[in-house]
């Protein structure tokens, strides 16, 4: 995968230089090749993929070719030109492409022309101040919300690890739920582990939790009050693992454990004290929940190979802090993921939860192949977060109760909100929505927002 | 076996955070004519504020990778 990048990396660079040498002398050219390509040969193909964004490349090229002489637009002055027009970045790329392609028939003022167009364009599909953008969200994503199965059930490959989609997780995202209904890690691998399946299922066993009651037989003698275990040869040689280490393992169980290996193979655990079947039937419960290998939690693990060839893991269970504190080799963190939005918001900030709820929400929307607009899932997003902590969005929006009397009264129990109201000493202070409408004002919304006065 | 320490900064989801001087701050508020308490929050103990170790009071210019715009910048105040 990574020589691949490098290839089209170089590709890209090459073709750039062509471009670059119909402008200039053969030898400049000669030169660049040479600034370039030990460049190449040194750096992996992210920080290739880096060096080359397009920025840094418009001037590096505004640099070599310098200012245009005389009418002629070059290169450099495109990308000049539109790097000062105030447009987003994305829309900046497709510009330049575009114009690159027709660079030979333009002039000066075709140039300044298609930017103040564009400009233009883009000022008018901006959104109008005071529009009700949440309502427009809402009926965005509430719309096709319509069109979604009730409940779907998906799973991630043939060991069918399920996962909520559809309406019942678009619901659990939105109440920015703790305790999920099928709480899953998308765990990458670092490269020597993605290429190899040996490798990654070694791995997906080490994550996996294991506890002693996994790897062999459990027994409570009443004739010698002690636990007897007996390990299972094959599930420890699935796992790699010895004896000696899990008796190690064990030996933390509690203080005065005394743990014996017969000559048959058996361990015998013994604990000082032990007088009543209660005594030994929870020393029992001690040795078969002790966790020998794994994230406590992790109650299942599954190596996938993706469509670029790399093998993946998910997981029934998240535990995205303990995958952090335990460092376990060949797990890639930086590209580790959860579908628990409240887990990402602890461990990676609220600017990382912010873009988790924005994915899940439209990885989720066009699983059901439904399509909408990012500005409205963003705006939802945005809202979400934007005090410092993921809030959910419930029956009464994000900010809770609504400070007008009127408008509680007219969503549910009129009477009631009325009274307690009255009780109270209430004043309405009429600037919301509903208000106004109940009172028969002009909303402040869009155009009734601002108010005009001719001048003479 | 080397063992790095795992940065959140690092991290895929995570934008860039960089603590912004007084002075931008503002011009910023300026620029939009708001106070420092109409901007976005976020808390003193979010992983990634305790990371560039902002302070309460400090603003966070976080640049976003945006699917609408490529790039976008947003900024936020630290709070308690």
């Amino acid at each position: 995968m990574g020589l691949k990048l490098v290839a089209r990396g170089k590709e890209e660079v090459m073709e750039k230089l062509r471009d670059v040498e119909l402008e200039l002398e053969e030898e400049i050219a000669e030169q660049i090749k040479e600034d370039f390509l030990p460049v190449e040969l040194t750096v992996t193909s992210e920080e290739m993929s880096e060096l080359f964004t397009e920025e840094a490349y418009a001037e590096d090229i505004a640099l070599m070719l310098g200012k245009a002489e005389e009418g002629e637009i070059k290169q450099g002055d495109i990308e000049l030109k539109v790097n000062k027009s105030g447009l987003p970045d994305k829309i900046k790329v497709e510009l330049k492409k575009k114009l690159r392609a027709v660079r030979i028939e333009l002039s000066w003022e075709k140039l300044d022309a298609i930017l103040s167009k564009v400009v233009a364009k883009y000022e008018k599909a901006k959104v109008d101040p005071r529009e009700a953008v949440g309502i427009v969200a809402a009926q965005s994503i509430g719309e096709p919300g319509t069109q979604m199965t009730m409940r779907t059930f998906h799973y991630a490959g043939v060991g069918a690890i399920y996962i909520t989609l559809g309406l019942p997780r678009i619901i659990e995202i939105v109440d920015a739920r703790k305790k999920l209904s099928t709480p899953t890690m998308t765990i990458k691998l670092l490269e020597e582990y993605a290429s190899e399946r040996n490798k990654a299922e070694e791995l997906a066993m080490k994550i996996q939790e294991t506890h002693i009651s996994d790897i062999g037989n459990i027994k409570a003698s009443t004739e010698d009050k002690s636990v007897w275990l007996s390990l299972n040869e094959k599930e420890l040689e699935k796992r790699h693992m010895k004896r000696a280490e899990v008796k190690a393992k064990m030996e933390d169980i509690g203080a005065d454990v005394q743990i014996d290996e017969m000559e048959d193979g058996q361990l015998r655990i013994h604990k000082e004290g032990i007088e009543s079947f209660h005594e030994l039937s929870k020393l029992e419960k001690d040795v078969s929940k002790k966790l020998i290998e794994g994230i406590e939690g992790i109650k299942r693990v599954l190596a996938r190979r993706e469509s670029g060839g790399e093998y993946v893991l998910y997981t029934v269970g998240s535990e995205l802090k303990r995958l952090k504190n335990q460092k376990i080799e060949g797990v890639d963190f930086k590209r580790t993921t959860t579908n628990n939005i409240a887990e990402i918001a602890e461990v990676l900030g609220i600017e990382a939860a912010r873009n988790a709820i924005i994915e899940e929400m439209i990885n989720t929307l066009n699983e059901q192949g439904l399509d909408v607009d990012a500005r409205h899932i963003t705006l939802i997003a945005d809202a979400m977060t934007m005090d410092g902590e993921v809030k959910q969005i419930g029956r009464h929006g994000i900010a809770g109760e609504k400070a007008s009397v009127l408008s509680r009264a007219a969503f549910e129990v009129t009477v009631d909100n009325l009274l307690e109201a009255a009780v109270h000493g209430e004043t309405d202070e009429l600037k919301g929505v509903t208000e106004n409408v109940i009172v028969g004002q002009p909303i402040k919304l869009g155009t009734g927002a601002v108010e005009l006065v001719v001048g003479k | 076996m080397k063992k790095e320490r795992v940065s959140i900064l690092e991290h895929e989801l995570v934008p860039k955070h960089e603590i912004v001087g007084e002075e931008k701050v503002a011009e910023l508020l300026d620029a939009y004519k708001i106070k420092k308490e109409q901007l976005t929050k976020i808390k003193l103990s979010d992983p990634v504020i305790k990371e560039i170790k902002a302070e309460v009071d400090d603003v966070v210019r976080i640049t976003r990778r945006s699917r609408i715009a490529g790039k976008s910048l947003s900024y936020r105040l630290v709070i308690e």
